[in-house]
């Protein structure tokens, strides 16, 4: 398959779709390019056989495996406790729509 | 034009205001004076607050008079990348869609920051979300390389690199998820510090990639750069990433190895950083800094870091993928921007989000949604992670050799504002030789190593291990004596 055609119209489309955005109609032919220019270039990782590896999620995994006691503490969770939080009308002070105890949104449900 | 060196250091201004020689206030008004006088043509500085810093400055010289000791940066003048939180203020990650946000609570970073006595001038400009080599993705126009104002200053902390070059402040707080520091350290002949994955907390940090970004200062001087780490490094009950290591006194080790330089130290240079597409007049001079630290007493060993070239593609699936699910939390509904008049909820996101996000933005969320979304996710993702075990565990192989790694920072000087701006690949490509160090989390800094024939900076990168700062701190130190 041509690298040009890796990602279609349709595919901009519903990734759009998934991640909430809005592209206008020029919009969309532009990422369609840039997403499989990018994609085209990414393609260079199939060279590497990778089949043996362990996805590494956290650098922390690394630090773990090479098991050097001071890095070890890398780790370690803290304790579990109750904390003050943040004051709320400072919170809401920076919403966009609010009753100054909850959030204040359009309607949910479309009919 | 000011450079870096026209501006004091840190021990300097502190030890000044305290034999009484100035005032935190007079160093503060020169600093304000500065920005009025450069900042129209630079463009660093997103917000400024001379009341606000004027009040630090009051507190430090009550200290002074009352003859008390000053903490370790008392009345050094700071600026803080627009991606930091600092009460009250606005925090706009170079974004419209954060326009008239203000946080109620500062970052850990910044909070260590004031309580050592730094001096806040304001908020610095930065690509949109962090994302970006040449901070042309920032809503609020581009900054200018204070070295040639046609050029970009590199990104994405770009204010935070210019003001620093321009003598607007001392020194600056950036962050760097795939290069962010160091290239524009590069650009603009300062040095920049990639602390090691969980050096700083990222407490108040606007996330990008969380398992990429990082906090570090932008100084003139190695020295003071190497200060100000040692003042907002740490563990933070705040950021369960941030590490529990010891911080070491980083002064302490320079002062050390003043004499001594890089002398018995063995230092790496991978073939893979000098290949094609590195600039000529960027090779020279590096070679040039890696001849006088050899003639210094270091050996000098070729190694090699044979995943070097995968490192882009893989930065760009996983910091995309992240980016994608961080940046949902902009939505219109707790703060920042919201579109108006919108019939339903589901409307409200799209348009908020229409409106509020740039270009490179959008991009990146959608190559991240897209390789994280069914019938991609092993094919991209997992591969990607993958393959950043294999370029960690190439540093990991190499660090048993020596002590430090040297490469050129960036493969060109400062690019012009618009060359790259509509070739995402090819902007992409200035963070070729930097996000290998952000994927693998190791240590880095970038420190100036000469000039091309224009006069345009070129900065040399210094890599170390996990956690050991003090020693690329060291070789930073003698190739700026040489």
């Amino acid at each position: 398959m041509p690298e040009t055609e890796r990602v279609s119209l349709a595919d901009v489309r519903r990734v759009a779709e998934l991640s909430n955005l809005d592209l206008t109609a020029d919009e969309e032919p532009r990422m369609r390019r840039d997403l499989n220019a990018i994609l085209g270039y990414v393609a260079q990782l199939s060279e590497l056989d990778t089949a043996q590896v362990e996805p590494m999620a956290q650098v922390s995994e690394v630090l773990a495996v090479a098991g050097e006691s001071a890095t070890e503490k890398l780790s370690v969770l803290r304790e579990d406790q109750v904390r003050p939080c943040l004051d709320r009308a400072l919170v809401m002070a920076s919403a966009p729509e609010t009753d100054g105890v909850f959030f204040k949104v359009p309607k949910v449900i479309e009919r | 034009m000011s450079t870096a060196t026209a501006a004091g250091s840190i021990e300097g201004i502190r030890s000044a205001i305290a034999k009484g020689e100035t005032t935190a206030k007079a160093v503060v008004e020169i600093y304000q004076a500065r920005i009025a006088g450069e900042d129209e043509k630079i463009r660093a500085f997103l917000s400024t607050d001379r009341d606000y810093a004027l009040a630090q400055a009051a507190r430090i010289d009550d200290l002074a008079a009352k003859g008390d000791p000053l903490p370790k940066l008392a009345g050094v003048p700071f600026g803080i990348k627009d991606v930091l939180t600092l009460e009250g203020f606005a925090a706009t990650a170079g974004s419209k869609i954060l326009e008239g946000y203000r946080p109620p609570y500062t970052a850990t970073a910044v909070k260590k920051l004031a309580d050592a006595g730094a001096v806040f001038l304001g908020k610095l400009n930065c690509d949109e979300f962090a994302m970006g080599s040449s901070n042309e993705n920032s809503a609020y126009g581009p900054v200018h390389n204070p070295h040639d104002l046609d050029r970009v200053p590199g990104g994405s902390s770009g204010g935070s690199a210019a003001a620093v070059a321009a003598g607007m402040a001392v020194a600056t707080l950036g962050t760097d998820t795939g290069g962010s520091i160091r290239q524009p350290a590069s650009f603009c002949g300062v040095v920049g510090v990639l602390p090691t994955y969980g050096r700083v907390s990222r407490y108040g940090l606007i996330a990008f990639a969380s398992s990429l970004d990082r906090i570090g200062p932008f100084a003139a001087t190695v020295r003071d750069a190497a200060t100000v780490l040692g003042v907002i490094a740490g563990n933070d009950v705040m950021d369960a990433t941030s590490s529990q290591l010891p911080v070491p006194d980083y002064a302490e080790t320079l002062d050390k190895y003043a004499d001594q330089g890089v002398k018995g130290m063995k230092l790496g240079v991978p073939a893979e950083y000098f290949a094609e597409g590195l600039d000529a007049e960027v090779r020279a001079a590096i070679e040039g800094g890696i001849e006088k630290l050899r003639a210094a007493g270091a050996e000098i060993r070729k190694i090699s870091l044979p995943h070097t070239r995968y490192a882009i593609p893989t930065y760009y699936v996983i910091a995309t993928a992240e980016a994608s699910s961080n940046l949902a939390r902009f939505d219109g509904v707790r703060y920042g921007l919201r579109a108006p008049q919108s019939d339903t909820l589901a409307t409200m996101y799209r348009r908020t989000r229409d409106l509020g996000f740039g270009a490179e933005v959008k991009r990146r969320i959608l190559l991240g949604t897209y390789v994280l979304s069914h019938g991609y996710y092993d094919a991209y993702y997992k591969k990607a992670q993958q393959v950043r075990r294999l370029l960690t565990e190439d540093f990991l192989a190499a660090f048993g050799e020596v002590d430090a790694i040297l490469t050129p920072t960036a493969p060109t000087p400062a690019f012009k504002l618009g060359e790259k701006s509509d070739d995402p690949v090819a902007m992409y490509l200035a963070d070729i030789y930097t996000v290998t160090a952000s994927l693998a989390g190791i240590c880095g800094v970038s420190v100036p190593c000469g000039k091309s024939r224009t006069g345009l900076p070129i900065g040399m990168q210094i890599l170390g291990k996990h956690f050991d700062e003090s020693t690329i701190f060291r070789v930073g130190q003698a190739l700026e004596s040489l």
